[in-house]
């Protein structure tokens, strides 16, 4: 016998290790609408195998909770069991000896708590509350529905013009999505049980690049009504294009030189050049869109605007800044990521040439403000932000892109005051040093003060990043509800006791992503639709390819390049690099086919027309 | 053309094929249990797998299509183990009482187990409790039901109200009502179209046979026993007999076996429903300002269902007419008692129907008109009447061909029509036209409703007026007929609608053929009578005639409104969620 040995793990801990990591890209592809106790009481099982079997509650307890839980779900329960659930569980929790134990029952002790009602449920009625709606992942969790399985198979035949079409059923901005879509719909993709997600939003981009010119389809003869939308971002030309192809007179009131919102005034042209976004706005108003470049409430009075058309949308975005509250935010070289953008958007660069720039927040629009800073010329861009990176909001891609491009992230430092000279000119961010601390009820750790002095950065330019408010005074004062400084509508966009006024999108929501505010639009549209008398299906005739027949063997996902980061962080060109021909079609051949194979046969597979 | 070998014989079939198709133009069976043409092809039961040559795993064969080049087999080892094992997992989860399953002998899974020679499953039997209320007239037996998911499919696709739904989710997911609902707390019209289509016993109608060997066996009981249209159409189907020999006489002969007192025919109950609702309708066409158009039929209860829990804002544009099967319970323990002297409260009437909505419309306490409790005792449905000849040991083929008693037993071509979609327009018209105009006119000149067209519109003139008229059947079809009514996009005079597809011939309560629909070719042979009747006019129907002159007076006068009409409002009908 050696003193010693050097531990390698044996076959079967090996194919266990695999295992684990397959569990977890499973736990990733678990679609919405699972039933919460099953769920519950399969971890159970699991935790239960992790016991090493010491101490009772753990060893003993677990194994009789999930008991409870399967007489649960098999309606083999009373009232009283979730009782007796929820003290055993509470025992285990409070005895038992590690967190294998107390952390298994905790998970079952929130589910009782979080989703009583089902438990009830299926103890009196012997049914789950929850379904599987749309069984397609993607397609459940695009905020617009999107027929994504339908394109990346089109893409997968080279048919990207109809791809392109297919899109636009449900999203009028392809361009603008393919190149800055958050791509909630690759979180859950099923094929994460192979391997790893399908690149979605990368396939979206070669088709826009390859599709060609596609025209719109033709609009249903005019019925004679008038709609008004306030706002031209993506959510009010969404719901104009949609309204327009369904016959009725839109007019979009945007107070704004550019079209395209937060597209043209928020996205730096790194990530989506203004020639790609016109395409897609151009695409929109050429069914019949018209533009009025008004500010409503200031020079028209929505009360006229209201006699003058049949109905109205609200999509006035969230376009003010917010203010820190602290010390020096009055003084020279100060401003706001909003009128920094937006500058930039309508062409007004600024020259940072030489400056010292420190951008304050931890959201995409501070990255895209970190960026550009670096692109406007700055000596240096600090990102300060009071938690750590990995709390960040902005795109985990985003931060790392800021950094290679030569930008530093100051985190875990909570701005206290901006210090100016005798003129008023900023000279120095100070800052006060965090620890992390307790996980808050988002789920992130708080930021505590530290034990440390407060810390001087020397700069010129401080740009507020710290999120943006609607601006409803307007709105407020001709009678629209507001809640928490944004507008109140229901979710088919009305507003109570306002008819013929619709809402949606940032200003209803607060700052939120390009997707959702499309989706705004599109429940829009066939709601005012619908308060207008008709009932207009939007469509699209293209037939999609049947599945191909093969084994989906483990690929890896073709993620898309970059340009090298010190070429491009020098201008505004784009930065990312579209996939080659072969990656589109190997990529799109990953595409497991949930819309065909599975539930997607039976319930929810495709969405022909809404 | 797509060229591809299966079972290594070549075939070429237009792209598109399913494999299992393109298998049959190769005449190689691949079985399948839960496919169900044009309305399920989910691939849920994975009986159908084939193996494709080049891929590791199998396909199945019902919803995928063929390529080029693609070589199919459809027994090699692996599909052979693969497919028995699928069938004996859902067999372990199978409630198989198959001596005592009213499938049994019909069902697609004893067939595919007993095909491939299963007499073990090596798996441990997990059944699903079986819970419901057995008083409802639709029984839904969770320990047979295979989730082929096809009665969500029929309800959803080809009726359009969604009554059956997924419920669960994981290892415990089954078929249940939808929205969490009690059945009889769902918007369900009764059309039995699940049933027809349920590969198993999992979907049955509630069994009402003993009630009616209780009534037989009552010495106390004269029973009374009414034939629906479109049973004479589809009796026999699974007696046996040969073609030809399934006759209306030998239906008559054999319900006189069973021991019935009077087997009578609802045909005449629709002869006089023709002469009411057609009275009704020129009243109609009288006083446009009093009655809002179209009317609509009102014979088929399922449809009534449908249109009080749907759109009860119609509800009184509804023929106040009852239903043949009503009619004929009401002039039953009337008129009929009277004529052989005894006491209505003795008799009992039993109605065989293609149909389970009328098991619950003869139970609503408003049918009962005559004051010996309800009209019609019971209704069986033709698989009942079916069973009841099996458990009896009849062998109609054997029997000699009999006459319906009388004379409620008389009955012209226009009340046989009744059980084919378009039928009770068609006989309408015709009377209507007499009613008018004082003249036959050619019998077969409202032909063009005929015909399995969902939704059917014709015009004909009668006496300068143009009339408008549809014809509707299958729910989803009514559906998007009354929602162009509702948007102004058609108008009509008089709508006809019959909840099951094709009508009556292809109800909820005719024998199951799986993967079969008969409706057409069962309509057929009631078009064949029609055409061979020596009456084709209901007017024209002796008895009918009778009838009026000794007791009822005339069509629409105040007896035959208490008798043979009724309050479409007197009864309360769960609505549809949206109307909620």
């Amino acid at each position: 016998m050696s003193r010693l040995n050097i531990n390698t793990p044996n076959a079967a801990q090996q194919v266990v290790e695999g295992l684990y990591r397959d569990v977890e890209r499973r736990i990733v592809a678990s679609p919405p609408g699972l039933c919460p106790v099953d769920m519950s009481a399969s971890f159970l099982k699991m935790c239960h195998a992790q016991t090493c079997g010491k101490c009772a509650p753990c060893r003993v307890g677990l194994g009789q909770l999930g008991q409870l839980l399967e007489d649960v779900l098999d309606g083999a329960a009373t009232l009283d069991t979730i009782d007796l659930i929820e003290r055993t569980a509470r025992a285990i929790k409070n005895s038992a000896d590690c967190a294998i134990g107390y952390e298994a029952a905790d998970m079952v002790l929130r589910g009782v708590i979080g989703f009583r009602d089902d438990y009830v449920e299926h103890i009196v009625n012997r049914r789950c509350l929850l379904q599987l709606n749309q069984p397609v992942p993607c397609v459940a969790l695009c905020p617009a529905g999107v027929d994504i399985p339908g394109y990346v198979a089109l893409v997968g035949e080279g048919r990207y013009a109809d791809a392109v079409r297919l899109i636009r059923k449900d999203n009028p901005f392809p361009i603008a999505c393919a190149m800055v879509c958050e791509h909630p719909c690759e979180a859950r993709c099923r094929r994460n049980m192979i391997d790893d997600s399908i690149n979605i939003r990368a396939l979206k981009l070669y088709a826009v690049e390859h599709c060609g010119h596609v025209p719109p389809p033709p609009c249903a003869p005019a019925t004679g009504k008038k709609v008004a939308v306030v706002g031209g971002g993506p959510g009010g030309l969404s719901a104009a294009y949609f309204l327009s192809l369904m016959g009725h007179k839109v007019t979009v009131f945007e107070k704004r030189k550019r079209m395209g919102g937060m597209l043209a005034y928020g996205i730096p042209s790194y990530r989506l050049p203004a020639g790609r976004l016109e395409e897609d706005i151009q695409h929109i108003l050429s069914t019949g869109v018209e533009v009025c470049h008004q500010e409503v409430g200031v020079d028209i009075p929505l009360k006229e605007l209201r006699q003058q058309f049949d109905a109205m949308y609200i999509a006035i975005g969230a376009q003010s800044d917010k203010k820190m509250g602290i010390q020096g935010e009055d003084k020279r070289g100060v401003m706001s990521a909003v009128e920094m953008l937006r500058n930039i958007g309508d062409g007004l660069r600024p020259d940072f040439s030489g400056k010292r720039v420190v951008v304050i927040g931890g959201g995409n629009v501070a990255m895209d403000c970190t960026r550009s800073a670096k692109r406007l010329g700055a000596e240096s861009v600090t990102c300060v932000y009071r938690r750590r990176q990995a709390d960040m909001t902005a795109l985990p891609e985003e931060a790392q892109g800021a950094i290679a491009e030569g930008c530093e992230l100051a985190t875990l430092q909570a701005p206290v005051r901006i210090e100016a000279d005798e003129n008023d000119n900023v000279v120095a961010l100070w800052v006060q040093p965090q620890i992390v601390g307790p996980i808050d009820s988002s789920g992130r750790p708080r930021p505590l003060k530290a034990d440390a002095p407060e810390k001087r950065i020397p700069c010129d330019i401080v740009v507020v990043a710290i999120g943006q408010g609607v601006e409803t005074q307007p709105f407020e004062e001709y009678g629209v509800p507001i809640h928490r400084g944004a507008i109140e509508a229901l979710s088919s966009s009305d507003i109570e006791n306002f008819n013929g006024i619709f809402a949606g999108g940032d200003c209803v929501t607060g700052p939120a992503t390009v997707i959702r505010a499309i989706a705004a639009g599109k429940v829009a549209a066939a709601n005012i639709d619908e308060y207008l008398g008709f009932n207009h299906a939007i469509t699209c005739d293209v037939e999609i390819p049947a599945p191909a027949l093969y084994d989906r063997s483990a690929t890896g996902r073709v993620n898309l390049t970059e340009r090298p980061a010190q070429e491009r962080n020098r201008d505004f060109e784009v930065l990312e690099c579209g996939m080659t021909e072969q990656e589109a079609l190997q990529e799109a051949h990953r595409c497991l086919r949930c819309d065909h194979f599975g539930y997607g046969a039976f319930k929810g597979g495709r969405v022909k027309q809404w | 053309m797509v060229n591809l070998t299966i079972d290594k014989i070549p075939v070429s079939v237009p792209e598109g094929t399913t494999i299992l198709d393109a298998a049959r133009a190769a005449g190689v069976q691949v079985p399948s249990l839960c496919y169900l043409r044009d309305i399920n092809d989910i691939g849920a039961c994975r009986v159908c797998v084939v193996e494709l040559t080049g891929m590791d795993k199998l396909v199945t064969a019902c919803n995928n299509a063929v390529e080029e080049g693609m070589e199919v087999l459809t027994n090699s080892p692996k599909v052979r183990e693969t497919r028995r094992i699928n069938v004996e997992l859902l067999l372990s989860q199978h409630n198989a009482q198959c001596a005592s399953c009213v499938r049994s002998g019909n069902c697609s899974l004893q067939t595919i187990a007993n095909d491939l020679n299963i007499l073990d499953v090596p798996f441990e039997k997990k059944i699903p409790a079986f819970r419901w209320d057995k008083s409802f007239p639709l029984i839904r037996d969770a320990s047979k039901c295979v989730k082929c998911m096809r009665c969500i499919q029929i309800c959803d696709k080809v009726q359009g109200l969604n009554i059956w739904d997924v419920a669960a989710t994981g290892s415990r997911t089954t078929v249940d009502v939808s929205l969490n609902r009690k059945i009889k707390e769902a918007d369900c019209s009764l059309c039995g179209q699940c049933i027809t289509h349920c590969p198993v016993g999992a979907l049955r109608e509630r069994d009402d046979t003993q009630k009616v060997f209780d009534a037989l066996a009552d010495p106390n009981k004269i029973t009374v026993v009414q034939v629906a249209p479109a049973v004479r159409a589809a009796w026999a189907e699974q007696l046996g007999l040969e073609p030809g020999q399934a006759t209306v006489g030998r239906m008559v002969a054999a319900l006189r076996r069973i021991g019935f007192d009077y087997v009578f025919d609802t045909d005449f109950a629709a002869d006089l429903t023709i002469m009411e609702e057609g009275s009704e309708f020129l009243e109609h066409l009288k006083h446009p300002e009093a009655h809002k158009a179209p009317m609509f039929t009102s014979c088929c209860p399922g449809w009534v269902r449908f249109l009080k829990s749907q759109y009860p804002d119609m509800v009184n544009q509804l023929s106040s007419a009852k239903s043949p099967q009503q009619m004929f319970g009401a002039v039953t323990k009337t008129y009929f008692a009277q004529q052989i002297g005894v006491p209505a409260e003795k008799i009992f009437c039993l109605s065989v129907m293609p149909c389970l909505a009328k098991k619950q419309e003869c139970a609503l306490p408003s049918m009962a008109d005559a004051g010996a409790g309800q009209d019609v005792d019971l209704s069986l449905t033709t698989r009942e009447m079916t069973r009841m000849l099996r458990a009896e040991h009849i062998r109609p083929e054997l029997l000699p061909e009999e006459e319906f008693d009388q004379p409620l037993g008389e009955a012209t071509g226009a009340g046989v029509i009744f059980g084919a979609t378009g039928g009770v327009m068609e006989a309408a018209l015709r009377s209507a036209y007499f009613l008018a105009t004082g003249q036959n006119p050619a019998p077969d000149a409202f032909r063009d409703v005929r015909g399995m067209d969902g939704w059917k519109e014709a015009s004909f003139e009668i006496q300068g007026t143009v009339l408008r008229i549809a014809v509707a059947h299958g729910l989803g079809n009514a559906r998007r007929l009354i929602e162009a009514l509702r948007r102004g996009q058609v108008q009509y005079d008089f709508v006809e609608v019959m909840a099951c597809p094709g009508g009556c011939a292809g109800g909820g309560g005719q024998p199951i053929h799986d993967g079969q629909e008969l409706a057409e070719s069962r309509g057929a042979k009631l078009y064949a009578l029609d055409q061979s009747a020596p009456l084709r006019f209901s007017h024209e129907n002796p008895s009918v005639q009778k009838l009026y002159q000794d007791y009822l007076g005339q069509p629409l006068s105040e007896k035959a409104h208490h008798l043979l009409h009724t309050d479409h409002e007197a009864w309360q009908m769960p609505l549809a969620p949206e109307n909620c």
